[in-house]
């Protein structure tokens, strides 16, 4: 089953165009056909019921799966004109330089809060001590964590309570300055004021990068998202803007797992 | 009736096996207090740093053989760490599921148990033989070969517990795996890992089998590890054998030494495991 469908706004430009999108764990095929677009400066929320195929195809994006033995892609993910999932194309690390991602558990790295946040700055750039900190400070503002933080940047990440874990790991990836951000459950182990405070930064970092969020919870697609992709069995049943999805739903499926009748 | 014999089945069974503890534990302080008591009247300073004297004299030490158990213990460390490190990563990040993998684990497992004597045999043939001569080279390969195992396995457990996300997490920020092993994961596993490293000196500490074909001992100060090396183990055993009072005194005092440091590294790794586990 194909369902195909440009964002609305055709204004919009898009930061990655998924074609035909197959992906196998060995023999099983997990993944069919998915194809869509995933519109620049906006939120796109992956929605479905668990096994649905939603984090395996967000795991294509920074291609993720390839540390596994068997598990491979087929099909095309083009950003800027060049095939992602192509390593000749773009070699994994660059990926994933340009496309950071958040996991479902925080995970602080064991050392200061500071050099957290600094881990992919070394990585990447030659950067002096003075921009190094600059550029810690200007990624912990960017995920609303400094003013917490600014007076303990030599304690460990791990002392942090959870919420504020998650927002370092926020932190940790926008120091990279990626152009997107992939979001694999990121609230489902918060509470909910931390989980308001992720939403709430979520609504901030869309003007900076495209964001892609895997959620079981729909309300909080349906809060922070602009485009929503519903997913079923590997398959994308239906794709387009979230207040569409949300109110008109064009499949009875769709409907169904929305409205709490199934899933 | 029946209620009452079972009480007194209970009690008997309670007394039996409080009794056995009890032994175990009387055993246990009888032989460290013995140590204790007969080792401590045998230090004096010059058991430090004093070479050993002839028999029935009532002076020297056994400096030679306190430096030499260490020169050959931190050179078997040096040896057994990066190769069971590198091991014990491979095992958890690279050869969980592979036969390979498995058969490593499953002779690594054998190694710990050999006996000690069968790897100073061993060592005795490889080095001993081809080189001619008695070496402290030789001890410290036949302790490092001891302490592989110990300090491999260790290693592997302790990367295991470390969470799978922590290596995504690194790895989504575009850096190669093996960065992410020094600069993140051996970060996170480092307090385990070290008390892998330490238990396996504590295991080595006290060995005299493997010594006793390798480094053999040696009455004087060891010049260079090419030569016989003065050990504690070895020298205990020589002097507990000889018919002398004073060489008996020095061997307690050797035991009490060896005790003694055995236990200030264990309960050094035990510190370390409860900061640890506190986290």
């Amino acid at each position: 089953m194909t369902t195909q469908t440009e964002p609305k706004d055709t204004q919009e430009s898009i930061a990655l165009s998924v074609r035909g999108l197959n992906f196998y764990y060995g023999d099983k095929q997990v993944l069919f056909d998915n194809t869509l677009d995933i519109a620049r400066n906006r939120v796109t929320a992956f929605i479905g019921p668990s096994g649905c195929g939603k984090s395996t195809h967000i795991r294509t994006y920074n291609r993720m799966f390839e540390l596994y033995k068997g598990h491979r892609a087929e099909g095309e993910i083009l950003m800027d004109g060049i095939n992602i999932l192509d390593p000749k194309q773009i070699p994994a690390l660059e990926l994933r330089h340009r496309v950071g991602m958040i996991f479902q558990k925080p995970t602080p790295f064991p050392m200061s809060i500071f050099d957290n946040i600094a881990y992919g700055l070394r990585l990447h750039t030659n950067l002096g001590r003075k921009e190094i900190a600059e550029r810690v400070e200007k990624a912990l503002r960017g995920a609303a964590l400094w003013d917490e933080v600014k007076d303990k940047l030599n304690q460990p990440g791990t002392a942090l309570s959870g919420g504020q874990q998650q927002r370092l790991c926020i932190a940790r990836a926008l120091a990279n300055e990626p152009e997107i951000m992939l979001m694999d459950e990121p609230c489902s182990a918060l509470d909910p004021i931390a989980t308001a405070k992720i939403e709430e930064l979520i609504d901030e970092l869309k003007r900076r990068l495209t964001i892609v969020i895997v959620t079981h919870n729909m309300q909080q697609a349906a809060r922070v998202s602009d485009y929503t992709a519903y997913f079923y069995l590997g398959k994308l049943i239906e794709f387009g803007d979230t207040e569409t999805i949300f109110t008109a739903p064009k499949k009875q499926e769709t409907e169904d797992y929305i409205t709490g009748r199934f899933g | 009736m029946r209620m009452q014999r079972r009480t007194w089945t209970n009690r008997l069974i309670l007394f039996l096996s409080g009794s056995a503890g009890v032994l175990g534990l009387a055993m246990l302080v009888w032989i460290l207090g013995d140590v204790a008591i007969k080792g401590s009247s045998a230090i004096n300073w010059d058991f430090f740093t004093e070479l050993p004297a002839p028999p029935g004299m009532d002076e020297g030490g056994l400096a030679n053989a306190i430096v030499g158990t260490v020169i050959m213990t931190l050179a078997a460390t040096m040896i057994a760490v990066p190769f069971g490190v590198m091991a014990g990563t491979w095992l958890s990040e690279f050869g969980r599921e592979s036969r390979f993998g498995h058969a490593v684990r499953y002779v690594s497992d054998i190694l710990v148990s050999a006996p000690s004597i069968v790897i100073g045999m061993f060592v005795y043939i490889i080095m001993v033989k081809t080189m001619g001569h008695f070496s402290g080279w030789a001890g410290a390969v036949a302790l490092a070969i001891i302490m592989l195992p110990v300090v491999s396995r260790t290693t592997e457990e302790m990367l295991k517990l470390v969470p799978h996300e922590l290596r995504e997490a690194a790895l989504a920020l575009g850096a190669p795996y093996w960065k992410i092993m020094p600069q993140v994961i051996y970060r996170a596993a480092v307090s385990g890992m070290i008390t892998g490293i330490m238990l396996a000196v504590a295991r080595v500490a006290g060995e005299t089998a493997p010594l006793l074909f390798t480094a053999l001992n040696s009455p004087y100060w060891s010049e260079s590890m090419n030569e016989p090396m003065a050990n504690l183990t070895v020298t205990l055993f020589n002097y507990a054998m000889s018919p002398y009072d004073d060489w008996h005194a020095k061997a307690w005092g050797a035991a009490f030494i060896i005790t003694l440091a055995v236990l200030v590294v264990t309960i050094f790794t035990r510190l370390l495991l409860r900061k640890r586990s506190k986290h």
